[in-house]
Order: structure tokens, then C-alpha cells, then sequence
């Protein structure tokens, strides 16, 4: 994001503090969804069912400050006086207000139930642990309360195995696509071969292609070559949805580069292999930076292509498939949910703070990847 | 252009030609073949293994990854090794077809065959056992899943797309003028680094409901409940407005992308220019509508159509939302649908073929205005 020099013009004082709190109006409402993952990761199961996970900050509650039995010779259908004040028991079960701001409230059923005596008090709800996080990545066993009170027996959801598997679905799918584009972009820049200029309009067409009108024909090429469920269907999936953005964009690189390099390189005797390796290579690396963060993050993010082609195969899983099985049978595991959500969002975060500037430019570039 | 031995002379008989092409024999013989065999007994490895503990499955995952990049290398070099070992006039002819070959071959097996295959299948019935014409896209136009499907892109069109490019426009000429320009903008970006999957469990947590009597922990239900409402399954109920609630998530990750391409454009206006019009007396709004927004039309248009086709592909949002329950399917859905829930190839299809035909207009357009520019 570049910088430019703000114009000299002394605008008015009210006017930027408009234009601030506007911009930090936006800003919360983009990052609080965010923010409410985050927290909500890092709090206790019971925690997260039973309050918003804003009530981390101070905020007032009514907290208990007594609790006692009802009078078994209360008339529980009529009109109940109980720690100085009177109501019905749906009155009671609402909670009725004292003049000295304590409220009386029933808990728990008829028969059976508490009164409460409350006040409002500043509380802050922050029982934060990691064992969310120990949940979701391994796959061990462990036992959590619900909201009801009961508790329960859970399988880990393995997490860390499946981000493992995108991993090894990403860094090949990304090196890949990039080394093959790298070596045509330079072949149609530098090279001359009949066919060439068909050739490089065809694969420019491509970028028009949606996936999805490749997925059913591929499948069943897998399926006949069974590497249905291979990191290698995946991998190749991915090279070649990616491969006409990757040689358009490489190409209007390297096609860019001076031409005295390479002629004063090819008198010195190099080869073209050489030249591609040592020279081009190198000098290219902002192209290759940019093309791939968009493609990793592309790959890393991808949903699609690997619910087709790896399918129900648990041990080669990615990550997006299973948040998304964990939202399909479990949607209100939200202790799990939101640290697999962030879990899963780590990689892209420092990929986006550290290398900013590439990223952008090749998101951006990237915008036209069919 | 390469280094070639000196004039070699004629071998004088079969053992000393032999001999002195040997290394040349091997490099083009021997090497591929070797290679070869390592390559595919690696891969049968890798397929064979069940890694038990986390530790096998690293291991695992790194033979796998270097399996795969020093594989697509090792070929690259071992290819070319074998065609610089021909005479001069061969490298020449044969050499750029080992640089564009592999692109060439892969596109045309992952993109452009498949088009055309997928044209053929549409053709056929659910299994590929019956012609039958274009009845599929009749189906594809008249069932009513798909006309909701239609309907829902349309909406996700409609608001989505313009809102984003809206939003943009909006964020991005408000940063121009703040001293936090840096710190907004990636904090609107950032939602275009998560995953829609990840989007999605961000966004149900916001959209969560509880029982009337309990604590509302969805953020927009807590609002409701705060303001004497009653809290909502906001994605199922109130047909078909609750695609608008799955829309928002396509706004909040697609804004950062106008935001930054509109701040890029507003940045390249002539400071004169608006210098001139404030002292012609001019207000802010009159120069946003009547001096930026003119001027920036180009890169409005470029935005809202890559926009647009982002959204006629829209897929993971929904599947993982809702699963196309409650009204909500759209395109990109009932292709997954009908092609690997049930299995109806032909319809599949069909459906593919028609985002194709949708898709097509608006990227050559697209890629009319990106060809003009630089694009890094």
C-alpha cells in the first residue's frame, strides 16, 4: 500500500475527526467479527455457550450474593412474598427488583428450585485457556462440560493433521504451477518455435475457463487412473487451474526484462537452460514472490478442488474440509470452531503482515484467475 | 547458441564410437529411465503407507513435498540434458518444446479438453448411457432448484457485488484522507487472507441463536435481544432475504480488494484538479461525484466485473452456511449437487456449461482492460 505525500491544504480540524471516526467505525465493524473468533478460542467451553464472548470485557451482571431454599409451605400458584418483595412465580422466574437494587429470582423449576438474591456488579468473565486449541489440533480423547451441566466424552478432531496435509497440498502446488509457467513464459518470450503465437493465445483463452467445468471430466480421468485421494491429483488439479494466470502474468514479466542480458549472456555461450536458471530466474524473483503468495494462499484456502478430488479419505484431509465437517455435525462446538478458525488462519496472517506488499500485488493480480 | 565440442572425428569403428559416447548414451538412456523408476517407487511408497503417529506423518508429508517439487525439477533438468545431447540443429528445434511442453500439455488436459468434454457429457443422461440433446439445459432453465439458483446469483449480484465495490469506494476515499490510511487499509484487507470456510465459521458465530430464555452468544442476536427483539436463525428464516445474510460475508472479504484498487486510482488523480475545483467551490461531495468518481470509471468498471465473476463462482460460502438449504443454493451449489451428491453427470454438467457461457462475456472484458496495464 503506497504512500503518498498528504496534501499540504490545512483542512479543518472537524473535518478529519469526521473522516477518523468514520474510518474507525468501518474498521471495528470489519475486524469485530474477527476479534470474536480470536477471543472466543481462547475461552472455556462451558464459558463460551453460556455468554457472548464480549462479556471478557468489564461490563455489569447480576451476580449471586445469596441463594436459599423456598418455604416448602409457600403457595407456589398464587401470589408469593418472598425476601420482602411479592409476585407470581412467572414474576420470580423474570427476576423482581428491590427499591435497594438487589433482584430476587427464581432458579431452576417449581418444585425444586432456588431463590437467588443478585446485585449488579462490574465482572470481567476471563477464564482463558489453551485447552481448546490442545483439542482440536490432536487427537486424543478429552472430556468437556456442557452447557446443560452434563459432561460429556469427545474425540479430538486432529487438527494438526490436517493442517499438516495442507501444507503438503500447498508448498508443491504452488511450486509447481510457478515452475512450469516460469519455463513457457520464458519459451514465448525468448525462443522461437513454430506454433508460438497459437499456442500462447490458447493459453491466455483458458483464463476464461471456470473449475468447475473441468471437474467432472478430470474426476473420471482419476478414477481410471486411480490417483483419486493423492496429494499428486491434487497438486496437478491446482497446476493446471493455475497455470494460465501464472504464464500470462510471468510472460508480461519476463517478455519485460531488457534484452542486452540475455544477448550478451548467450554470446558468452550459455545455453537457454543456463540463461533460465541463472539469469532470469533471479531476476525475476518480484514476479515469482507476488504470483506465489496469491497461488499458496489460493491453494491453502481452497475448498472445492480438494472436497472433489480427496474426497472422504480421512488421512489425506485439508484443513477447510475439516472446519467444514466440523461445522456440518458439530455447528455448536464453538470452542472447537473458533480455534480451528484460527488455527487455520495463522499461515495466511504472517503471510499477509510480513510480506504485505507482494501480497497485495499479487492478490491483486490475481484477481482474474478463472 | 550453445558450447558444442570440437569437430569430432568420424569413429573409425563401432566399439570406439561407443566408448567415446558413453557419457552421452547414459545422460540420454540410463538417467531418464533411472529417474523414472525412482520417481514412480517413491510415489508407490507414499501411496502404501498409513503414517500412525505425528512424527511418521511428517516425514511422510516432507518425502511427499520434495517428492513433488524436486520431481517437477529433476525432469525439467534430466529432459533437457537428454535434448542438449543432440546435434545443434535439433536443440534448437526440439528445446522449446521442453520450455512451453509441460505448460501446453497440462492445460490442455485440465482446461481445454475438459470444456470440451464437459460440452459432450452435458449431452448424455445422469450416467453417460443416453444421448439426449440439449434436454438437460432445458432442465438447467425450467426446474425450479435452478431458477432459485439463478435467482440467488442474481441477489448475490445485486447487493453483494455492489456493495463491495460501494464499501470500497467509500473506505478508500475516507483512508485517503486520514493519517491511520495504512493501519485501515490492512485491517479492511485482512478478511481476504482467511479461507470462505473460515469466513463462514467466523460469520455463523456472529449469526448464532439460542433459546428465547438463554444468553444470546451470536453477536447479532445479542444486539436484537439488547434492543427488546427476539433473536433469529438469520440464514434460514424470512426467504429469500436470508441470502442477504451470506451475501455480507462476500462483502466483508471482497471490499479490501476494491478498497485497495480504488485507493490505488483516487491516489493518481491530479492534485490540481481538485485544488481547482475547491476553489471554484466546490464541496466534498461534489468532488467525489462529479470529478473522482468520473475519473476513476475505468478502474470502477474493471473492479465491479472481476467482482461479478467472483460472484457467479461463489461456492464455499454457501456450502458451508447452509449447504444450499433454506433457498440459498446458487450456481456453483447445484453443480456440486448434482454432480457428487446425485450423481446426475449430464445435469452437472449442463450447469457448468452455462457458467462457462456466463462467465466468458465478462472476463474478456476483463481481461481487456488488464491486458493494458502492468501487471506487477
Amino acid at each position: 500500500m503506497s504512500k503518498k505525500p498528504k496534501s499540504a491544504k490545512a483542512k479543518s480540524k472537524l473535518g478529519s475527526l469526521l473522516v477518523n471516526g468514520i474510518l474507525l467505525l468501518i474498521v471495528l465493524l470489519w475486524t469485530i467479527p474477527t476479534i470474536g473468533v480470536l477471543v472466543s478460542s481462547f475461552r472455556d467451553p462451558f464459558d463460551i455457550q453460556t455468554s457472548g464472548w464480549w462479556s471478557v470485557f468489564p461490563h455489569k451482571e447480576w451476580v449471586k450474593i445469596d441463594e436459599f431454599k423456598p418455604a416448602d409451605d409457600l403457595d407456589r400458584d398464587s401470589v408469593m412474598k418472598i425476601a420482602g418483595v411479592s409476585g407470581t412465580f412467572a414474576e420470580f422466574r423474570a427476576g423482581i427488583l428491590k427499591p435497594d437494587g438487589e433482584k430476587v429470582t427464581w432458579v431452576g423449576n417449581k418444585r425444586l428450585g432456588m431463590i437467588q438474591i443478585q446485585e449488579k456488579k462490574w465482572v470481567t468473565r476471563t477464564k482463558f485457556t489453551l485447552d481448546n486449541y490442545d483439542k482440536v489440533l490432536s487427537g486424543k480423547k478429552y472430556v468437556i462440560k456442557t452447557s446443560s451441566g452434563a459432561t460429556k466424552e469427545f474425540q479430538g478432531d486432529n487438527f494438526s493433521g490436517a493442517l499438516l496435509n495442507s501444507l503438503t497440498v500447498a508448498i508443491p502446488a504452488t511450486v509447481i504451477p510457478i515452475l512450469i509457467a516460469a519455463f513457457a513464459a520464458y519459451g514465448f518470450a525468448w525462443m522461437q518455435f513454430p506454433g508460438r503465437r497459437i499456442l500462447f493465445v490458447l493459453i491466455v483463452a483458458l483464463l476464461v475457463v471456470p473449475l468447475q467445468v473441468a471437474l467432472v471430466p478430470i474426476l473420471k480421468d482419476y478414477v481410471k487412473l486411480d490417483l483419486n485421494g493423492t496429494f499428486l491429483a491434487v497438486w496437478l488439479a491446482h497446476t493446471g487451474f493455475g497455470l494460465p494466470l501464472a504464464t500470462y502474468l510471468l510472460f508480461n514479466y519476463i517478455s519485460g526484462l531488457p534484452r542486452d542480458i540475455l544477448e550478451s549472456a548467450f554470446i558468452d555461450g550459455a545455453s537457454h537452460f543456463t540463461i533460465f536458471i541463472r539469469l532470469i530466474l533471479p531476476l525475476s524473483v518480484p514476479a515469482l514472490a507476488s504470483f506465489a503468495i496469491f497461488q499458496f494462499l489460493w491453494v491453502w484456502n481452497d475448498y472445492l478442488v480438494a472436497l472433489v478430488f480427496i474426497g472422504a479419505k480421512p488421512d489425506v484431509q485439508v484443513f477447510t474440509m475439516r472446519l467444514a465437517e466440523i461445522v456440518g455435525s458439530r455447528g455448536n462446538d464453538w470452542h472447537l470452531l473458533t480455534a480451528g478458525a484460527f488455527v487455520s488462519m495463522v499461515l495466511p496472517l504472517i503471510v499477509f503482515f510480513s510480506l504485505q506488499r507482494y501480497f497485495v500485488r499479487g492478490l491483486l493480480a490475481g484477481s482474474v484467475k478463472g | 547458441m550453445k558450447s558444442v565440442p570440437d569437430a569430432k572425428e568420424k569413429p573409425t569403428n563401432i566399439l570406439e564410437w561407443l566408448i567415446s559416447n558413453l557419457a552421452g548414451l547414459f545422460i540420454s538412456v540410463a538417467m531418464p529411465i533411472i529417474t523414472f523408476g525412482v520417481l514412480i517407487i517413491v510415489f508407490k511408497w507414499l501411496r502404501a503407507t498409513t503414517p500412525n503417529t505425528m512424527t511418521e506423518k511428517v516425514l511422510v508429508s516432507l518425502v511427499a513435498i520434495v517428492w513433488g517439487v524436486g520431481g517437477a525439477l529433476i525432469l525439467y533438468l534430466i529432459s533437457n540434458k537428454v535434448v542438449e545431447q543432440l546435434p545443434p540443429k535439433w536443440v534448437k528445434l526440439l528445446q522449446p518444446f521442453i520450455f512451453v511442453g509441460p505448460a501446453v500439455v497440462i492445460l490442455l488436459w485440465y482446461l481445454a479438453l475438459p470444456a470440451a468434454r464437459t460440452f459432450w457429457i452435458s449431452l448424455f443422461n445422469r450416467d453417460g448411457t443416453q444421448f439426449v440433446g440439449l434436454s438437460n439445459y432445458v432442465a438447467v432453465f425450467t426446474e425450479r432448484d435452478m431458477l432459485e439458483a439463478f435467482r440467488n446469483n442474481v441477489l448475490w449480484i445485486i447487493f453483494g457485488a455492489s456493495l463491495s465495490v460501494i464499501a470500497g469506494l467509500i473506505i478508500s476515499v475516507l483512508a485517503d484522507r486520514s493519517k491511520f490510511e495504512n493501519l485501515a487499509k490492512s485491517l479492511i484487507f485482512l478478511p481476504m487472507a482467511i479461507s470462505m470456510v473460515g469466513a463462514g465459521v467466523i460469520w455463523n458465530f456472529i449469526y448464532e441463536v439460542k433459546d428465547v430464555a438463554d444468553p444470546q452468544i451470536g453477536l447479532l442476536n445479542a444486539i436484537m435481544v439488547l434492543f427488546g427483539g427476539k433473536p433469529q436463525a438469520w440464514t434460514a428464516l424470512n426467504q429469500p432475504w436470508n441470502n442477504l445474510f451470506l451475501i455480507v460475508i462476500l462483502i466483508w472479504m471482497q471490499t479490501g480488494y476494491a478498497m485497495v484498487i480504488f485507493s490505488a486510482a483516487i491516489k493518481g488523480i491530479p492534485e490540481e484538479l481538485i485544488e481547482a475545483s475547491r476553489v471554484d467551490g466546490a464541496n466534498e461531495l461534489q468532488i467525489f461525484f462529479r470529478i473522482m468518481i468520473p475519473y476513476i470509471m475505468g478502474t470502477i468498471i474493471t473492479v465491479s466485473t472481476t467482482v461479478i465473476i467472483f460472484t457467479l463462482k461463489i461456492f464455499d460460502v454457501v456450502w458451508v452456511m447452509t449447504g444450499g438449504q433454506f433457498g440459498t443454493h446458487v450456481i456453483a451449489t447445484q453443480f456440486y449437487r448434482q454432480a457428487f451428491t446425485n450423481q446426475n453427470k449430464g445435469f452437472a454438467s449442463a450447469i457448468a456449461i452455462v457458467l462457462l457461457i456466463a462467465v466468458v462475456p465478462v472476463m474478456i472484458y476483463n481481461l481487456k482492460q488488464f491486458s493494458g496495464k502492468e501487471a506487477f
